[in-house]
Order: structure tokens, then sequence, then C-alpha cells
């Protein structure tokens, strides 16, 4: 704890980085706010401040990520990884049911969804194994061996929830890190040949797809065909981003979202709930917000102190990262709709409180940059 | 690069820059997708943003309502429980229509014709697909409200019509307009309501008001959150007929064994006080939707329910035409008062006998006695004397052979036959033989019970023929007059006082004379003057007793009358289709019994009602 009070690593506090996130996060409450406002009541909304709390709890939980050196981290790695796929192990045998998948754990007043922590603990663990691994002629195929190993089981659990989008979430990330890490050329030759001789597979991976899965994705490819059933999403979340036109319609003035077209608005569509009530305008600065989250956070990466450090980061960037592209993606009618929701912004407790905890670690990576090397390479 | 990167700092930098450009590059790609939604599509996607949420309404206006002349309700409006379809909020119509079928415990729809409908109805607008449900369907369809999205109760006026059968012919009826008067009628959509018969058609702009409209905002369930903008529906203008409910409702009664048509009407200015037309049909099954077999049940009726017999059934006018007859008598000098003929039972002419309806004959009559006891062989020989022409002549000034011009559809002309007609028709030139049978009515001779009604009233009114109508008023909702209905007279039959008089005096006598061939009509205080008619339906070459004759060939039986004689206020025309027996046996009863029931209204308590017919000789 002495640490938290060293005048350098206040100095070296990533203000900006906290400050485009916290601005994510209030346009995202703002949204939530909307999304779930009632003409008729007076109360403001129960999501909202909700929300809110999540927001600070998750401040929290940032300013927890950076009391400590993050290298800590690299120690407990297994550990996080084992309680997470502990948690994961837990939905289907006591989980709740949701839209008919089962993705959540309930904790008394409040339920989590352990796949966002195992998110985290499989970056841990993943980058305390490419530290090791990372060798200048690149890494070698028998090193991706040990990582698919980590990856498949946390992936395989999220899939049977079902979960396609966040499982997708997980391979992304891991492949980010991996690329971060620097295959050898060779290495991805052989990636790349695998994965050319997989596509005569596809058949068979589609016919094991659920049949709403499915669903989306033909309905992805023409979404007129089924206008109230599954293209219904995607039609009525590109009707209120398109209808927002330029300046968009006004905060609390979106039509599409108050009378409830669009579906799971205040989580999957919150950003069809924005940009239809900012416009062209509101969806820029936001995704300017993200980018320059993105661009800080790189920089961060690349000052880092040494490989663990910046392949953590890189991990909980990659996350924001892909969650926000697929998200965006698919409320655009770019993406199938895979129910990813849209970092800092979606509404969502377990998400939030992780994502923002994530990027303590981040800001911890930056400040320890100057740290003395304290915690020996083990 | 402070950390010690294997690959070394440049080679780290170099992934963190490209990741840094693929993000951007994703991150731009996604901008340049909602340049294209929300700047070069907005407005296309505005508009569906639009539809989405706001949905046009009609609103429906009440149809005005129909009184009697006493302010008697005749036709009213009653909330009535409709089941709605809108098609866009349902997942497939056609199933719903079938599982709202199967909760109302009937096949009863058409389930194509109600696609159709659908298919013709701007979007989102609700079909309606079944009227009047009774309580326990609302319950029913109100407990499988989730089970059936789309569909919904909606509280809509149901037109009624309280006396059911009586005056139908008159009020006519409503019903979904169908497409052929879509094409011809702006304003209207599928679905709504138009008369189809009767006043409800024929004053159909009147009752019918403006329908509005509203813009109103609904959620994704299609639930009406709140109106954006309203154009109030006017209702539709009342309508106070000229009809005495009272009247209508006893004389229905009184023809309840017959089918026929009587006309009560105002001489005075053509007011009509009753119709009706037997058989009849109760209009209210129109107004809550005909089912199929309902519908072929009234179309296929022989008896023919729906024909509105006062207006459309052209008969013979028989005796009941010796009005005209005499009329142009005198007024072209054929006979005075004083000419006398005799009358054996029959007539030769042309190496044929015309008989008179009484076998051993009258003897020797005057006007006055042949019209008093319808003598046939006076109006032969008078009839000879004028030529068809002359009578032609006469019977068009009193209004026959030309459609009276009443505010109700399909009404016909009747036929007054001349020479130049007959050679027009047929080829071929009159012969004098016909005139015969023209001169008592028969022959080519139609009219219909409203001409003669209206013949009646011209002689008892001095000459001056009247538009027979029924409409007195026409109120807006909140009561001011919108229009009164004038009585219009067409013309004057041209006919001398004296002739009027000598007519008069002898139709008195028809039925106050212990000859006349109209007692039965006889009252005891008022003074009804009448003629007699009983028009043969097929020509026989000698006399069958009547009973024996299959029934659709019967004759037909007429009384025409009007009462009190010396100042008349009503006129009556009876027609008994096929009666079985002569106008003064069988339609003179029923014109009594009209005329006693109205003075009894009229005159109230110093009104003595008669206990019996006149008479009871034909």
């Amino acid at each position: 704890m002495r640490l938290m009070f060293d005048r350098r690593l206040v100095y070296h506090f990533d203000l900006v980085l906290m400050l485009l996130m916290l601005g994510i996060i209030g346009l995202g409450t703002a949204s939530v706010y909307s999304a779930s406002f009632d003409p008729s009541s007076t109360r403001a909304s129960a999501f909202a401040w909700r929300q809110a709390m999540w927001a600070t709890c998750g401040v929290v939980a940032a300013f927890a990520m950076i009391t400590f050196d993050y290298r800590k981290l690299e120690r407990y790695a297994y550990v996080a990884y084992g309680a997470g796929l502990l948690l994961l192990i837990a939905v289907p045998l006591v989980g709740s049911m949701t839209n008919g998948s089962r993705r959540w754990l309930d904790f008394g007043p409040f339920s989590v969804q352990p796949s966002e922590m195992m998110k985290l603990a499989l970056i841990v663990v993943l980058a305390r194994y490419f530290h090791r691994k990372m060798r200048p002629e690149g890494l070698r195929l028998r090193d991706l061996v040990m990582p698919l190993l980590l990856t498949l089981p946390p992936v395989a659990l999220i899939l049977a929830q079902p979960d396609l989008g966040t499982a997708g979430v997980f391979c992304f990330v891991a492949a980010s890190m991996v690329v971060l890490a620097g295959p050898s050329t060779r290495t991805y030759g052989i990636i790349a040949a695998a994965a050319l001789s997989m596509v005569p597979g596809l058949p068979y991976f589609l016919s094991h797809l659920k049949p709403y899965q499915l669903k989306r994705l033909e309905t992805f490819l023409n979404p007129e065909l089924d206008p109230l059933g599954a293209g219904y999403h995607v039609i009525q979340s590109k009707i209120a981003i398109g209808s927002g036109g330029f300046s968009g319609k006004g905060f609390l003035h979106g039509t599409q979202n108050q009378l409830k077209f669009l579906p799971e608005q205040h989580t999957d569509f919150i950003f069809s709930v924005f940009s239809e009530e900012w416009g062209f305008v509101g969806a820029i600065v936001l995704i300017s917000l993200y980018l320059a989250l993105m661009l800080r956070g790189l920089v961060v990466v690349g000052r880092a102190k040494e490989r663990f450090g910046a392949l953590l980061a890189f991990g909980v960037l990659a996350n924001v990262f892909w969650q926000a592209v697929i998200n965006l993606g698919m409320t655009t009618g770019l993406l199938p709709v895979v129910g990813i929701t849209l970092p800092f912004f979606s509404y969502g407790g377990s998400s939030l409180v992780t994502l923002m905890a994530g990027l303590g670690l981040v800001i911890n990576v930056n400040m320890r940059r100057f740290s003395p090397e304290r915690i020996p390479n083990f | 690069m402070q950390l010690n990167s294997p690959q070394g700092p440049n080679e780290l930098r170099r992934r963190l820059l490209l990741s840094g450009l693929g993000v951007a590059g994703l991150f731009a790609g996604i901008g340049l997708r909602l340049y294209k939604l929300q700047v070069g599509e907005g407005e296309t996607w505005r508009s569906l943003s639009e539809n989405n949420r706001i949905r046009l309404q009609r609103l429906t206006a009440t149809r005005g309502l129909i009184y009697d002349r006493n302010g008697e309700p005749l036709v009213d409006n009653r909330p009535s429980f409709d089941v709605v379809i809108v098609p866009e909020d349902t997942k497939d119509l056609a199933a719903t229509i079938l599982r709202v079928a199967e909760f109302l415990g009937a096949d009863q729809f058409n389930v194509k014709t109600l696609l159709a409908a659908a298919r013709a109805r701007p979007p989102y607008e609700g079909l309606i697909i079944k009227r009047d449900v009774d309580y326990s369907a609302v319950v029913t369809l109100e407990t499988h409200q989730l089970e059936l999205p789309g569909v919904s109760l909606d509280v809509g006026p149901l037109r009624t019509y309280p006396y059911g059968p009586v005056g139908a012919h008159l009020f006519g009826y409503v019903g979904e307009v169908s497409e052929s008067e879509l094409d011809k009628h702006q304003g209207y959509r599928m679905g709504d309501l138009i008369g189809k018969f009767g006043a409800e058609k024929s004053w159909e702009a009147r009752l019918r008001g403006v329908p509005g409209g509203q813009q109103i905002e609904v959620d994704a369930l299609g639930r009406k959150l709140r109106v954006l903008s309203r154009v109030p529906q006017t209702q539709g203008n009342n309508m106070i007929l000229t009809v005495d409910r009272r009247l209508q409702s006893f004389t229905e009664q009184l023809m309840a064994e017959h089918d026929g048509a009587v006309v009560v009407l105002r001489p005075d200015n053509g007011e009509i006080l009753t119709l009706v037309s037997k058989p009849t049909f109760d209009p209210n099954v129109f107004a809550r939707g005909i089912k199929r077999d309902e519908w072929r049940d009234l179309t296929n009726n022989k008896t023919r329910p729906l024909n509105n017999r006062a207006i459309q059934g052209q008969y013979p006018p028989g005796s009941t035409f010796k009005i005209v007859t005499a009329a142009a008598a005198l007024e072209e000098g054929a006979v005075t008062p004083f000419t006398s003929i005799f009358c054996g039972g029959g007539y030769h002419f042309a190496n044929r006998t015309y008989r008179c309806w009484k076998k051993g004959g009258h003897g020797t009559v005057d006007l006055h006695r042949a019209l008093v006891e319808s003598c046939d062989v006076y109006f032969y020989q008078v009839g000879q004397r004028l030529g068809v022409d002359t009578i032609a002549d006469y019977a068009q000034r009193l209004g026959m052979g030309a459609a009276t011009g009443i505010a109700l559809d399909h009404e016909k002309p009747g036929l007054i036959p001349t020479s130049a007609w007959k050679r027009a028709r047929y080829g071929e030139p009159w012969f004098s033989g016909e005139t015969l049978s023209v001169a008592i009515g028969q022959g080519y001779v139609l009219a219909t019970p409203l001409q003669m009604a209206n013949v009646i009233a011209t002689v008892a009114n001095g000459g001056t023929r009247y538009r027979p109508h029924f409409v007195r008023r026409i109120e807006n909702a909140s009561g001011e007059l919108v229009e009164e209905i004038q009585p219009e007279a067409l013309g004057n039959a041209g006919l001398r006082k004296s002739t009027l008089l000598q007519i008069r005096e002898a139709l008195r006598d028809v039925v106050n004379a212990s000859n006349g061939t109209g007692k039965k009509a006889k009252l005891p205080t008022i003074e009804v003057g009448g003629k007699t008619g009983t028009s043969q339906v097929f020509k026989m070459g000698k006399q069958i007793k009547t009973h024996n004759l299959a029934r659709h060939l019967r004759d037909h039986a007429w009384f025409v009358a009007f009462a009190p004689v010396d100042a008349p206020e009503i006129a009556i025309s009876v027609l008994i289709e096929h009666a079985g027996g002569g106008g003064g046996a069988m339609a003179a009863p029923i014109a009594h019994d009209i005329a006693d029931f109205y003075f009894a209204l009229t005159r109230g308590r110093s009104y003595q009602l008669s206990t019996g017919t006149g008479g009871n000789e034909a």
C-alpha cells in the first residue's frame, strides 16, 4: 500500500485513459436512461440508477486494480483461471435461465456473468504464458498448443450456455494476444494452411449450430426474409440508427427506442438508441472516444516496462475493441446479431465492473513503467 | 521502448502500429457505414420509422338516426363489440382468423374474402372480421388475448331497427360496402358501412356523416399511445320521416296473412304515412353482417321479400282504373252524369262478348251507378267512345305510366298503353277491342300500389298531383334544421270541379250506399270514399271458381280509398296479391281498419272505433 502514495505513481496515473472511459460510461448511462425512460412515470429509470451504481463500483474496482503492482498478477494467474473455470462450470448447474440460455449466476441481490471474469483471467494467464515464450525468431507452433488448451475450456463452456458471441470474443482476444506475441512466419503459414483445410468442414459446423443461431446467420444475410421474426432486430436497429439522421432526434426523443420497437434496447442495441437520438454527429463522437481510448491504450502497451504488462494491457484492450467492433457491426447490420454488448456503454453490472477493472490494470501498467523491478522475474 | 523485448523494440512497435492502424481502419469502416445509414439514407430510414410508429386511424362517423313523424326512433344505433384484426400485427393472418373462429365456435369466416379485404386495406388499418359478438365471445377473446396478437375488440355502433321487419322496405338496411360500390362512391373504404336499400340508401349522403381521422402513435405491439393529430368526424344527420310508426305497425299486422302492398299518404301534400310491402324481411340481419345462407334464402325466395311491391310491383289496376276512365269521359263529354247505358251482363264487340263481372247484368246504369256497382259494360262503351289515347292522356295526368319519383330505388313506371306505344312495342296497330279492356284497367294497363294511392289522392285533393315523399325534416346531431322537405306539386290533372265532384260522390257511395262494392270500408262516423278492383291475372274462357285455381293464377284484390270524403286527410291504396277474392271482400276491410285506426289516432277519445265491417257483400 505504500506504493499508492508514491508521487511518481500518482504522476503517471493515466488521467486521459480514465477520462475517456468515464466519458463513454457517461454517454452510455444517459442512453440507458433514455432506453428505459418511461414518459408516464416521474421516477427516474431503475436501469440508469443501477448502471450508475455499477459504474461507481467499477471506479472502485479500477482503483483497486492500481493499488498493487500488476506483476503480482503473474503469480496468481492460474488461481484466477481455475476459479473462473469453476464459476463457468457452475453456470449450467445452478445458473439462471434468460432468453433460452444460461449465462448467469445468482448471488442474492445481484447476479454475475462468470464469462466476463473468465475473460480477464484468460488474458492474465495468456499474458503470463506468452511473457515467458516470446522469442526473437517468433513463436513456434508448439508454443501455441498451451494457449489453445487454455482457451478451449472456457470457450467450450460458453458455447454450451449457449453464447456464440462471447465465445467468439474469447477467440478473438486470444488470437490478438498471439499476434502481439508474434508467431514466426512458418507458424503463420501452418495456421493459414490449417484454416484453409477446415473450409470443407464448414457444412458440418453449420449443421451443429442451434436453430436460432442458424436463423440469425440466415437473416443476417437477408434480414427482409423474416421482418417480424429473426430479421426484426436488424431492421429495427437500422431504422433507429438511420432515422437519427445527421443530428439525431434529440435526447429522449428517439421514437424507435421510446416506443419499444428496438429489442434489448438497453443492452445489445443501446448503440441504436444512442444513434437515433444523437445522430451521425453523436455516433462519430462516440466512435472517436473508443478510437482515442484504443490508441491511448496502445501507447501504454508500447511504453510498458516489460512483456507481461504489455501483453496484459493489450489483451484488455483487445477485448474492449472486439466487443465494440462486433456490437457496432451488428447494430449497423454489418454483422450477424450475436448478442455482444457495447463495452462501457451497454447496461450490465458484471460486464461494466470487469471492463473497468481491466482498464484499471492498463492504467496500472502505465503507472508502474518506471517502478523499480521489485518483483523478480521467475 | 523500455522493456526488454526479445524481438527488439522495433518489432513490437511495428506490431502495435499495425494494431493501431487496424483499429482505426475498422472504426473508420463503421464510421462510413454510419455515414451511409444516417446521412446517405437518413430520409428513407426516417420515413420508415414514421411508418413504424404513426398509424392513420379512421374515425367513422356515427350514422344519423331515423325517427317517425312523432319522434319515435325507427332506426337506431347501439354499441356492439366487433372483432378487429390488424393483419400487420399478426404472425399469420389466416391462422389467426381460424383461431378466432375456433374461439367463437363457428366456421363462419370466409378466410379467402377476409384475406382479400386485408390486402385491399391500407397498412395497419384494422379489419372488422365479426360484428356484434356476444358477451361470452367477448370474455373468451379477452382471456385468450395473448395467444391472438393483432386481434382486438372494438366497440362500434351497430345499426338496429327496433321494430324489425316493420317498414323494412322503406327504411332499408346497411351493409359493408361492396367492391362495385367502392368504385362508384368516393370516400369509402373496405369495411365501411353503406346504405344498401330503402331510405338508408337514398339518403346515404345525409345519414352517413363525414368520417374523421387521427394520427396515432403506436408502440411495437401496435398499442395506441397517444393521438398526434385529429380531424374529428361529423355525425350523420338525423331524419324525421312522415311515416307514423303506429299506423305502419298496425298495417303490417293487418297484412300479416297476405302478400301485397299498402300505401297510406296525405292527399294534400304527398306525405307517406305508411308504406307496407309483404312479405318482408328483418333489416337487422344485414346490419350485423348477413350470412351467406341467409342471403341465399332471401334472394331465392319465390315470394321475393326484398321486392318492394308498393313501388316495384306492377299490377293491372282493374276496376280502380274506372276512376280514370270516368274522369276522361266526363271531361271529354263522352257521357254526362245523366247518360244511361244498358248492361245485360255482357257487351258484344267485334265478334266477342266482353263480360260484366255481374252475370245477370246491372240493367240501365248512369255513371254514378256504374262506379258504385263497378259495371264493366258501362265502361266498355265509354272506353270505346273515348279511344285508348284519350284514356291514356287522363291516366298520365293522374300520374300513371310514369314513376312517381319517390326517393327510393328501382321504382317501376307501370304501363299506360297508347296506340303509338303498341306500334313501337309490337309493330301492330291498336285494336278497338283492346280499348275495352283498358277502360276497366285490364289488358296492358299496369300500375303500382303507390301510383294508385297517388291517383286517389289527386282525385281527393282537387286535382293536384304531389310527389310522394317520406322524409319531412333533416336535422344535424344537435337538432338544428338542415333541410325541410317541402311538398312538391308535380302538376294538376286539369279536371273540372264538377268532374271531381261527380266522381267523389260516386266513390262515397261505393262505400256508403247499400249497393256499393266497397261497403266493407264503411266507418260509422266518418265518411270514406273508395273504389274496389279485382284484377285478373289469368284470362279464362269461362268462369272457374277461384278456389280451384292455382294460387299464382288467382285474382289480385285492390281497394283505393280516401277519407273523410269532404276534407280528405288520408289516401289509401291496398293491393293483395292472388287474394282469392274481390277487392270489396279482401282489400276493402283492410282499408277500413287502416282508416279506423288512423282516425282513432288523430281524433283521440272523441272518435268511436268501428265495431265491425260495414257489409258482407263484395
